[in-house]
């Protein structure tokens, strides 16, 4: 355990669990809200450029055709994004904020490893490995 | 219509959902499908993508707050989260081969049973009686009550609550939807923990739930872009101001007027369904 003090704690009691648990839900917490605004701005930005250069009728959704595999792939979206295509802009802030229930997983594995909760670090692994494999390899 | 206009209602449209998910405490995500596909004539498919996004947004951005409190319960959360996540492999994996009215079907249920739920009243069924699987796993917790008072508890049924568990998984990746109703009903009902634990784990839980199903979804063309982009912000921004408004208006007779809005989707999602016109 370290000296640094939790930034907003209601009465932590100073020892045992309890109180980094606390600490580390808090910082949780600011990386969760952190990873959503930082999505929010991308899709706004993304959005107000794509609104800006639209000027024919609304697409059509009526039909399902999935989307191009500039929007369904990492490099599609990376290639879209040097080319500056508003709606790669939009799936880069779609993305972060996919990203942002993965790295809160991340966040508590350090967590429980310095709580050296060895049961609780290997059911954080456990529900990491399912979301990189559902993120990269689910069929 | 224009791209312009389109955007603007929905983005009008999926605050007013957010807002009152926010405020009803059902969450946002369980109107937008219906309302797209119903209001919008928009494929389902679609749709359950533009809403995944939204209730990851959503979960997130509250959960902030949630924290907080001191509620939530993240060991719970985290163990739960092992059966949520693989029942969200199978939901999104369903959800590109079973059929659209399936989909619809099973979607229309769970509003009505959604519904239902969040009417009911609440009574916490908590026992002190220490289980041994639940005291080995660590799944307890004290509660704060008051400034200097704290109820402690300790789970109980946990296979059957991890079974429930994985069903709301199963339906947040088959509908793109949180299923925030049955993971609660997993805590408070079958674990025996208090209210107030299930609902705010129950929000901490949905964001990583929902990202689960988003690879697949990604990868399958159900991210439309520039629908996903109104939808999501419209339903943040609802919810985020509906939580702030929340300790100042009577939650009550929205709670009955959103119910009511939500059985009626969920009448009409059947039915369009059953005809073949979604």
């Amino acid at each position: 355990m370290t000296e640094t003090t939790p930034p907003a704690a209601h009465s932590p009691s100073p020892h045992g669990s309890a109180w980094t648990d606390q600490r580390v839900e808090i910082w949780v917490g600011i990386m969760l809200r952190t990873g959503v605004m930082l999505a929010a701005a991308i899709v706004l930005l993304g959005g107000v450029l794509y609104l800006a250069h639209s000027h024919g009728p609304r697409p059509d959704y009526t039909h399902f055709h999935a989307e191009p595999a500039s929007y369904t792939t990492l490099s599609g979206v990376l290639h879209g994004l040097a080319a500056f295509d508003p709606r790669a802009i939009i799936m880069l802030g779609l993305l972060v904020l996919i990203a942002t229930p993965v790295a809160r997983v991340g966040m508590c594995i350090v967590g429980f490893l310095f709580e050296r909760d060895h049961l609780y670090t290997a059911v954080s692994t456990i529900v990491l490995l399912i979301l990189l494999y559902s993120l990269f390899f689910h069929k | 219509m224009t791209a312009l206009v389109f955007s603007l209602i929905l983005l009008v449209s999926a605050l007013a959902a957010g807002l009152l998910g926010a405020l009803s405490g059902l969450g946002g995500g369980v109107v937008i499908v219906p309302l797209l596909t119903i209001v919008f004539r928009v494929d389902i498919h679609y749709a359950i993508g533009a809403s995944l996004v939204s209730v990851i947004a959503t979960s997130s951005g509250a959960a902030a707050a949630y924290v907080r409190e001191g509620f939530s319960n993240i060991r719970v959360g985290m163990f739960l989260e092992i059966a949520t996540t693989l029942g969200a492999l199978v939901g999104a994996w369903l959800t590109t081969r079973v059929p659209t009215h399936a989909i619809g079907t099973v979607f229309g249920l769970v509003l009505l049973y959604s519904a239902y739920t969040s009417l009911k009243q609440h009574h916490d069924l908590l026992t002190q009686k220490p289980d041994a699987l639940a005291l080995r796993l660590r799944l307890k917790g004290r509660l704060p009550t008051g400034p200097d008072s704290h109820e402690d508890y300790v789970a109980q049924r946990i296979p059957a609550g991890f079974s429930l568990m994985t069903m709301a998984g199963v339906l947040s990746g088959l509908l793109g939807i949180g299923s925030g109703a049955v993971k609660v009903i997993a805590m408070d009902q079958a674990m025996r923990l208090p209210f107030k634990v299930s609902t705010t784990t129950s929000n901490f839980m949905i964001g990583v739930t929902a990202a689960a199903s988003a690879g697949l979804y990604l990868r399958s063309g159900y991210f439309a872009p520039a629908l996903a982009m109104p939808v999501m912000l419209g339903v943040l921004a609802g919810s985020l101001i509906g939580s702030r408004l929340l300790v100042r208006i009577h939650v009550r007779t929205l709670k009955i007027v959103f119910a009511l809005i939500i059985v009626a989707l969920g009448v009409e999602m059947i039915f369009n369904s059953l005809s073949g016109r979604l």
